[in-house]
């Protein structure tokens, strides 16, 4: 039985040796699809995802009465790597879970995509899941709204998500898969610069004083995984004026500049 | 077919009256409609009404094998249905993404919130255990059906009673029963001492969903159980999930306008007052029809 894992010992560290609120490792890496609009693998601890953004692009002739006249409609596709998740198993297109996980992202993102600037036309986000040890839900969201920026489309405010638990009276922050099984999960997506939620989730049992001290905690840790994001797309942003400036064409302009 | 959208003035005039506090149907901005419950002659049979908004829930039980990996624990299937009946903007075939939304809730705040004490329902380890089924039919659809759904789910499974069974050997013999609606005054007699009343499930607590509507405007505060324009006008939902323990068991917000910390924590306090009052309400409906009801065991 899992509930017999330790995980909270008696120094406060976690079965992974982390600290209740301390986050796991996070790694940004752009470009890893050349054909995309934008693309990002984003890994946090041991949870991987690819999100690779397509669009804003007409719909396809089959969904064209989707569209709508005064926005962009997004498309969301999630999949899970078979051999990604502890148990193997092949999900189809049709799997539950991963339609809802799906609709969640897509509904999450529509009021913070700035949509109407693009009507009649769609953005595609497809997600890949290629490991998972917990926090799904957020991973596809952060490497999702880094993936829209990296494509260039315009976006009212990030998204950091984190999931957050309770063991006993402690909060934590960032579960793993050990974790999720064992202690009630809150997933919560803010919009660090107004620090309001545009995304709170909860699937499992919880006093409401308890959820309370966890979902102030996690809304904080949002503003923390803002940082490395914003630090991430901003290094990229970086290089890529470096790279502009190395171009034959650029030196020149740089003359008539300085002249 | 996405539904047409209400037309403008009908818009405008809704968005001023709800920047007054005034809900076109003169309820309170926190105030729920009144659910009404009706029960079937079977046990397990509900229909739950609130305004306009009507649906069903029918719970049976039968005996299976149980799944393999979980030889101790009944099984619970819950199998939803928006058909064309509840309202024109629902279309038959593919399941919609209402239905898709309505299912996977229904099935977080009935079944994985552990509501249902599910290792009671075994009957003989690893050979046979009672599997719950319980469909849900949207009759009619003036807003808010999650709500009435998963009143209607929770108040089906308070309803039910399940059949008693008595292993001998490795024989299991279900103990069977009839239920009648007889007056209060018939005479019963002749319980022969194998025979025995229905019992009802372990249920470890009662879960109860609020939603609530947000709607573009700021300053407009949000309202509970929003009716169908409300619904249509809105900017975003929040489904809480609680039962009278103040225990959240379903939070679900996503998308729709970002809102406050603060305010997602003031909606959770007035939906458990909600809930508390709902909690109230259903017990003693309950305990009225039950009063009401014979069990004839033959």
């Amino acid at each position: 039985m899992s509930s017999r894992v330790e995980l909270i010992n008696a120094g406060l560290l976690r079965s992974d040796g982390r600290r209740p609120y301390e986050l796991r490792t996070i790694s940004i890496n752009f470009g890893a699809q050349g054909t995309a609009d934008g693309s990002v693998t984003y890994s946090h601890g041991l949870t991987q995802v690819r999100v690779s953004v397509q669009g804003p692009h007409e719909a396809k002739p089959g969904t064209r009465r989707e569209t709508f006249h005064d926005r962009a409609t997004l498309n969301v596709e999630v999949q899970l790597a078979p051999f990604g998740v502890g148990e193997r198993r092949r999900r189809g297109r049709g799997d539950k879970r991963l339609l809802e996980l799906a609709a969640t992202i897509k509904s999450t993102f529509e009021p913070v995509v700035q949509t109407h600037l693009y009507p009649r036309s769609t953005i595609d986000i497809f997600i890949h899941v290629l490991q998972l040890d917990g926090g799904l839900l957020p991973a596809c969201i952060n490497a999702s709204t880094l993936a829209l920026a990296t494509a260039g489309i315009p976006l009212f405010d990030f998204v950091c998500a984190i999931s957050g638990g309770v063991h006993g009276t402690q909060p934590l922050l960032d579960l793993t898969t050990v974790e999720e099984n064992d202690v009630p999960s809150v997933v919560v997506g803010v919009m660090p610069r107004t620090g309001r939620a545009t995304l709170v989730q909860m699937e499992t049992r919880l006093h409401m004083d308890r959820f309370e001290d966890v979902f102030r905690v996690a809304c904080d840790a949002g503003k923390v995984l803002w940082s490395e994001m914003r630090d991430a797309l901003r290094e990229r942003t970086g290089d890529l004026v470096d790279k502009l400036e190395a171009g034959p064409g650029m030196v020149a302009v740089k003359e008539t500049e300085e002249t | 077919m996405r539904p047409p959208s209400p037309s403008i003035p009908e818009k405008k005039f809704l968005y001023d009256a709800l920047k007054q506090s005034l809900r076109l149907d003169g309820r309170d901005m926190l105030d729920l409609r009144t659910p009404t419950f009706t029960f079937g002659p079977e046990l397990g049979w509900v229909e739950c009404a609130m305004g306009k908004t009507r649906v069903i829930a029918q719970l049976d039980a039968k005996m299976v094998k149980p799944l393999p990996e979980r030889p101790f624990e009944g099984i619970i299937t819950i199998h939803s249905e928006i058909s064309p009946m509840a309202s024109p903007d629902y279309e038959p075939g593919r399941p919609s993404e209402e239905e898709v939304t309505l299912t996977r809730m229904l099935d977080k705040v009935l079944r994985r919130s552990d509501a249902i004490d599910k290792e009671s329902l075994c009957i003989l380890a690893g050979q046979r255990v009672w599997q719950l089924r319980l469909t849900v039919h949207v009759l009619a659809d003036a807003g808010n059906i999650l709500d009435c759904s998963c009143l209607a789910g929770i108040v089906a499974f308070k309803h039910f009673r399940k059949p008693d069974v008595e292993v001998i050997g490795d024989e299991v013999t279900v103990v069977r029963i009839e239920m009648i609606l007889l007056p209060k005054l018939t005479f019963f007699e002749q319980h022969s001492p194998s025979e025995r009343a229905p019992i009802s499930l372990a249920i470890h607590h009662t879960p109860f969903c609020v939603t609530f509507a947000f709607f573009p405007d700021v300053l407009t505060r949000p309202v509970v159980d929003p009716s169908l324009l409300e619904q249509r006008l809105s900017a975003g939902l929040v489904s809480i999930a609680m039962n009278a323990q103040r225990e959240i068991c379903v939070l679900h917000k996503a998308g729709g306008v970002p809102t406050a910390p603060e305010e997602v924590l003031r909606l959770i306090n007035i939906a458990s007052i909600l809930v508390k009052d709902l909690d109230k309400r259903v017990e003693a409906r309950l305990l009225e029809d039950w009063e009401g009801r014979k069990v004839e065991v033959r």
